[in-house]
């Protein structure tokens, strides 16, 4: 299925990440919901839960994570179902499961526009919306994504769509934010040791900055519920 | 009655909540919002073959999908009723009135055709999902775009957009549903249901019709019969709604032009209000740039000090963690010696009897294994033969023989002496009481 591509795509700037804009608790009827965009990529993601669970997927320890991903064109198939266990992984070194026994937390995650950087757009809508429904977690995951080009050493932070198509390698990294540690990592592509190292360290600089917007986000969340009360 | 002929929002009967009419990046990619009721289309194309039985026309598909984003009791995988229903109102509102024209999808007659989809996502349920969903997929069609193409005799250019201007499908007319709900057999009836008023309602009708005044579709629903004269009146009132909702929606279209053209914002991530409460924007001075350069020999040192330890200790980098314990010690836990032997002297005098008989086809068992291993005497005899003359002496002495290379085989020269004291192998005699 093809869709006419955008006229306006802007170039992102090499060592500069793209604008965040964020809205949560959008959704009536989910516990905890946002949509996210990066630059033009947005997202949108609902969560539910911790409630009951289905008899056969239940866990008699900890609560099962149900995450769904649902592109914006047609059936998921064999890429989205990679993409659910990715981020579902994600999403569940974080969540404090044990607390939940015998529920499920159930993260979906829409996808609105993809112009680049869609992994990590992805795991911080669905982060987001866990901290909106109030999921208890041992620490805030956000990822950052950068892409190598040919002939180029600097890597380039959050692409668009069009820079992503030129590049030899793409590598999305999600960190946690007491020790920002590599929570999660995911590369296409031909990279060296060398080039894998610095887009690393490069994301995990330019991470922190995603940390402050959800700090930010969330002090203006509770505020505006202060009010609505 | 106690009736306040009020609705729960405020709203009088015949008001719609408000309608929010906002474009994606993507051409023919809309949102639609009814009150908290969110709804987004996406239509997208591709090259197929034809129906056998209508060779030049293209096709026109309708997906519409309930997501579980949408409320909790919505599940994904197999439709549900409300799904189905949703959909088939879908279709026939948009493929059975034949409001796209068909026939300009045709590339060459009988070989490639083009097929529209659209697929409906709802994103957030709160009442009367076939209006939102009506007005989300006309409008995605209005504004969506397909690529040109050009014939050469047999070959087919679908030509990229930056080559040619995209073109506009040929819409005839735009179908758009209004719900209505009756309360009390019909003596009562509310315009655009939220989900509180359509838990309760008795039945519902929908109405499709277009702004010329031409009914598509009519559909009811719920166990309850209507007058002919309330039918009547349901389609005057739809005629005032549609008209009302096809303004909105050219306008809405109309500034969407204006600002592609303009070059202004648009798309799903401007249409996200700053102003609103819980919304936050990152500012372009908060985004600061990262220096790249001393993340470099950080990243280098990294690596040399990753190659650096790999050198040391090729393999693996690091002992594992492994505490040998004794032998004839429990597993789980933190080890230590068996505790299941519980002192309990007088059932235990029947049950060495079987144990006995338990522990020398164990022996058995054993000392053909021993044999095989040092290699002695299997000469003739087959090895049955030979574990049957061997006695306990003799396996002491084979044990110290294979030394320190003796790993988890129980000590059978201990398992023997243990015998008349109830031992390790008293769990197996408990388990077969």
């Amino acid at each position: 299925m093809k869709i006419p591509l955008p006229p306006g795509n802007k170039m992102s700037s090499s060592s500069k990440s793209q604008q965040l804009k964020g809205k949560m608790h959008l959704l009536s009827q989910a516990d905890g919901s946002c949509s996210l965009s990066v630059g033009q990529t947005a997202f949108m993601a609902a969560v539910y839960g911790p409630r009951e669970v289905k008899m056969n997927k239940e866990k008699v320890d900890k609560a099962v994570i149900e995450f769904m991903y649902r592109p914006k064109v047609g059936q998921s198939g064999c890429g989205e179902r990679f993409w659910e266990t990715l981020v579902g992984n994600t999403c569940e070194t974080a969540i404090l499961c044990s607390l939940h026994p015998r529920k499920s937390v159930g993260i979906i995650v829409q996808e609105l526009q993809n112009s680049g950087s869609q992994l990590a757009c992805c795991i911080n809508a669905a982060f987001l919306a866990l901290l909106d429904a109030c999921v208890p977690v041992r620490y805030m995951v956000a990822a950052t994504c950068c892409i190598i080009t040919e002939g180029s050493t600097e890597p380039i932070l959050s692409p668009t769509a069009v820079q992503e198509e030129n590049a030899i390698a793409h590598m999305t990294f999600a960190f946690d934010s007491v020790d920002h540690n590599v929570v999660c990592s995911h590369t296409t592509g031909c990279f060296s040791e060398d080039q894998f190292q610095l887009c690393l360290e490069v994301c995990r600089k330019a991470n922190k900055q995603v940390f402050d917007f959800y700090r930010e986000a969330l002090r203006e969340r509770l505020s505006g519920s202060m009010i609505e009360c | 009655m106690g009736v306040n002929f009020q609705r729960l929002d405020g709203r009088g009967t015949y008001d719609y909540r408000k309608i929010t009419i906002t474009f994606g990046i993507d051409r023919g990619c809309c949102h639609v919002q009814i009150g908290d009721t969110r709804v987004m289309a996406q239509v997208s194309c591709e090259v197929t073959t034809p129906k056998q039985t209508r060779p030049n026309e293209g096709l026109l598909y309708v997906n519409a999908e309930l997501s579980p984003m949408a409320a909790p009791h919505f599940e994904a995988g197999r439709p549900s009723q409300q799904g189905v229903e949703l959909g088939r109102c879908l279709e026939r509102c948009l493929k059975e009135s034949r409001c796209i024209d068909t026939e300009s999808l045709c590339i060459m007659s009988g070989m490639k055709v083009w097929a529209i989809r659209v697929d409906v996502h709802v994103l957030n349920h709160d009442g009367n999902l076939i209006d939102a969903c009506s007005m989300a997929a006309i409008t995605a069609l209005t504004h969506f775009r397909r690529p040109d193409v050009t014939v050469s005799g047999e070959e087919v250019t679908i030509l990229s957009v930056e080559d040619q201007d995209p073109i506009a499908l040929g819409v005839h007319h735009m179908p758009i549903c209004v719900s209505f709900a009756f309360f009390h057999q019909g003596k009562y009836l509310l315009v655009d249901p939220n989900e509180m008023e359509e838990r309760v309602m008795d039945g519902k009708m929908v109405i499709g019709m277009n702004k010329h005044r031409e009914l598509v579709t009519l559909q009811l629903t719920g166990s309850m019969l209507l007058h002919k004269d309330q039918v009547l009146r349901c389609t005057q009132i739809a005629s005032t709604k549609v008209q009302e909702m096809t303004k909105l929606i050219e306008e809405a279209l109309k500034n969407d032009v204006h600002e592609r053209a303009t070059g202004g914002q648009f798309g799903s991530a401007s249409s996200q209000d700053p102003s609103h409460v819980t919304s936050h924007v990152t500012t372009e001075k908060t985004m600061e740039e990262v220096d790249t350069e001393a993340l470099r020999e950080l990243a280098r040192e990294t690596v040399l000090k990753g190659r650096e330890t790999d050198r040391e200790s090729p393999g693996m980098t690091r002992a594992p963690d492994i505490t040998l314990l004794g032998k004839q010690t429990g597993r789980i836990g933190e080890g230590g010696l068996s505790s299941w032997d519980v002192e309990d002297i007088e059932e235990s005098e029947e049950d060495d009897v079987e144990m006995i008989a338990d522990t020398n086809v164990k022996v058995v068992r054993e000392t053909s294994h021993i044999s095989k291993c040092l290699g002695i005497d299997s000469s003739e005899d087959s090895e049955e033969d030979v574990t049957e003359t061997l006695a306990a002496h003799h396996l002491g002495v084979h044990e110290s023989s294979r030394g320190a290379s003796g790993d988890t085989t129980i000590d059978l020269t201990t398992a023997l002496n243990q015998q008349k004291r109830p031992a390790p192998g008293r769990e197996r005699g408990k388990v077969k009481r």
